[in-house]
């Protein structure tokens, strides 16, 4: 559902969605299981790489990336191993792949609003990584995210007891996703997510400084690489302040200053995120990254999800400017409110 | 700090030598770089001149792009923090040359701009108003691609330094080629949507608008800006706005969340907000 109304919310990514969709030589609409045209080496090689350097010297992260791929955050139940087989690996790609086409069969609810593979929603229709990961967390060694400590329990409660005082979802702009109301998606991070379509990437390097662009809602972070100093604790941000520096040919980005309002796995405002880019082949970046929030999560924890190379550009994806979609639900529960009183009213005056 | 009182200084003189040179058909002699062709820049790794920084404008173009007075605040709650300051304007010859039909919209603009005024509700704020808004951008200048990353709405603008192609589509910060000649970083952009505006009293364009901007270096903390504005469904001629940019010298100076959906949220929508149940 939440998909549902981001997605209405969201006119100008269907243009997006079609010019990419075209630069993606989609060869069937009906067949999900094309072959993805570029492949993360996510399970390393063990032959040497030396990647490029831009021109004063960092190594070269720049172009068009994205995070698209099959493989969740957290391991499935009832799978026990890190990483598939080659097989295994393609049958649980197939599966996800045919849960996310069913949103596509004619006459079904969700047919209703879009064809997923018409508008490029659909992860198959474009690059996406691949991986024989089981799951992107692969500390701790179970896959899945720790159990929370006692404080994060009760933050959790908190919240959910916020909302429901809060009122119902459509009652209010506020009560509504983040996402939904254009203020920042999933995939800007940090940590960068797979954020489900458009998940693309640009990295810029000038002197001093990495920008990683997210496609979705044009969110840019600017990631200084010149030991200043940590910054101020009074500013906190919807994504945090962020210093990075290189260990070798690696980008080392550590963000903190969060805000608190969009936690990561409701995490808390004081979580640390460290994010570790290494170029490993031309086509792809090792993209891994820790959480550390001992106020929330018994212990840290740890996820690799490939950037894969895409091709360029990437369009402006003006969210909020268009957001036709969260006005017309908020009409639409008003209308039904209205209708509501008067069927209250009804018996009462007969 | 001293620094920034000189400038202060110099704008506040500037602004009331505005009010006497409003008359005279060039912009004030010295919002123009004076020794602009004398400066050489310091160089990138791969030999460009470095426009990398966090620059702002210090003007009151954002308010009004021609010389204007100053003027209450449109909200009297916010008392003289909501009043406009008068400015000489960033105009070359004083006025922006508007088809007939133009002029009267933009009036209408400006007479419902708490209505209109695509800055009110935290909407991309378009090329060249991104420039000369009161907030700091940044410039991160790659070989390939020239990022400008703005303060206000977060707006993103990447120049094409390679793979130039046409507008794929119209947008709101438009497409942006780029190229360099001498000193001079020359952005051409087009491919706009009509909704974006120049400045708060309601001066507008429509899809066909192109401009073309030179971003000058003119001292090691100072850049000329200069665009030329094309639109011939608005404009009887193209025209010209300049003014410089200042680097923010402090070392600490950054580009900061300015995420200003959240803020308009109650003004946009607020009338859909679910009314208490009467009892």
């Amino acid at each position: 559902m939440r998909h549902r109304t981001l997605v209405s919310a969201l006119i100008v990514s269907v243009v997006i969605a079609i010019a990419m969709a075209a630069t993606s030589s989609v060869s069937g609409q009906s067949a999900p299981l094309e072959k993805p045209r570029a492949v993360a080496k996510a399970v390393p090689t063990g032959k040497p790489y030396t990647p490029p350097k831009t021109p004063d010297g960092q190594p070269d992260l720049q172009g068009f990336w994205t995070n698209s791929t099959y493989v969740p955050l957290e391991r499935p139940n009832g799978v026990t191993k890190e990483f598939y087989n080659k097989e295994e690996a393609e049958a649980a790609m197939k599966r996800s792949a045919e849960r996310e086409a069913e949103q596509t069969e004619p006459g079904t609810t969700a047919d209703v609003h879009y064809d997923f593979t018409q508008f490029g929603l659909d992860r198959s229709q474009s690059t996406f990584a691949t991986s024989l990961r089981t799951s992107q967390i692969y500390d701790p060694p179970d896959g899945k995210v720790p159990p929370l400590t006692a404080e994060g329990q009760k933050r959790q409660q908190e919240r959910a007891a916020a909302r429901k005082q809060a009122g119902g979802q459509y009652d209010d702009v506020k009560n509504m996703p983040i996402g939904s109301r254009c203020i920042i998606m999933g995939g800007a991070g940090p940590p960068l997510q797979n954020a489900g379509y458009n998940a693309n990437y640009q990295i810029v390097q000038g002197a001093g400084y990495v920008m990683i662009l997210t496609e979705m809602i044009h969110d840019a972070r600017i990631i200084p690489i010149d030991n200043r100093p940590a910054p101020p604790s009074g500013v906190r941000q919807w994504t945090g302040i962020s210093r990075g520096h290189y260990e070798g040919n690696t980008l080392v980005v550590e963000t903190t200053n969060f805000n608190g309002k969009n936690p990561f796995r409701n995490g808390s405002e004081n979580m640390k995120v460290t994010e570790r880019f290494t170029r490993i082949a031309d086509d792809a970046i090792e993209y891994k990254f820790t959480i550390d929030d001992p106020a929330t999560w018994t212990k840290s924890f740890s996820a690799d999800l490939p950037l894969v190379k895409t091709d360029g550009p990437i369009f402006e994806f003006a969210c909020h400017e268009t957001n036709f979609g969260i006005a017309n639900i908020l009409a639409g529960a008003r209308e039904d409110d209205k209708k509501a009183a008067e069927q209250k009213k009804k018996p009462s005056s007969n | 700090m001293r620094n920034w009182f000189l400038i202060a200084t110099s704008a506040a003189l500037l602004t009331a030598a505005g009010v006497a040179m409003a008359q005279a058909p060039q912009a004030p002699a010295a919002a123009r770089p004076a020794a602009a062709s004398a400066y050489r820049a310091p160089r990138t790794s791969d030999g460009k001149p470095n426009l990398n920084g966090v620059w702002q404008a210090i003007t009151e173009a954002n308010w009004d792009i021609e010389a204007h007075s100053a003027a209450p605040s449109p909200i009297k709650e916010l008392g003289a923090t909501g009043a406009m300051p008068a400015g000489a304007g960033i105009v070359e010859g004083g006025s922006i040359p508007y088809l007939p039909e133009a002029l009267k919209k933009k009036k209408e603009n400006q007479a419902n701009r708490l209505k209109l005024d695509p800055e009110v509700k935290c909407y991309l704020p378009g090329v060249p108003r991104a420039v000369y808004q009161p907030y700091p951008f940044q410039i991160i200048q790659s070989t390939k691609h020239i990022m400008m990353l703005h303060t206000f709405a977060g707006a993103v603008r990447t120049v094409y330094m390679s793979d130039q192609t046409e507008a794929p589509a119209d947008s709101w910060m438009g497409w942006s080629n780029g190229k360099w000649e001498g000193e001079s970083l020359v952005v051409d952009t087009k491919g706009f949507n009509d909704q974006s505006w120049f400045d708060r009293a309601g001066n507008f364009h429509s899809d066909a608008l192109h401009v073309v901007e030179r971003f000058t270096p003119r001292s090691a903390d100072t850049l000329n800006y200069e665009a030329t504005i094309e639109d011939s469904k608005t404009f009887s001629r193209p025209w010209k706005i300049s003014l410089p940019l200042y680097r923010r010298v402090e070392p600490n100076a950054m580009i900061m969340e300015f995420r200003c959906v959240e803020f308009v949220e109650d003004l946009l929508y607020g009338h859909l907000k679910k009314q208490p149940a009467s009892k």
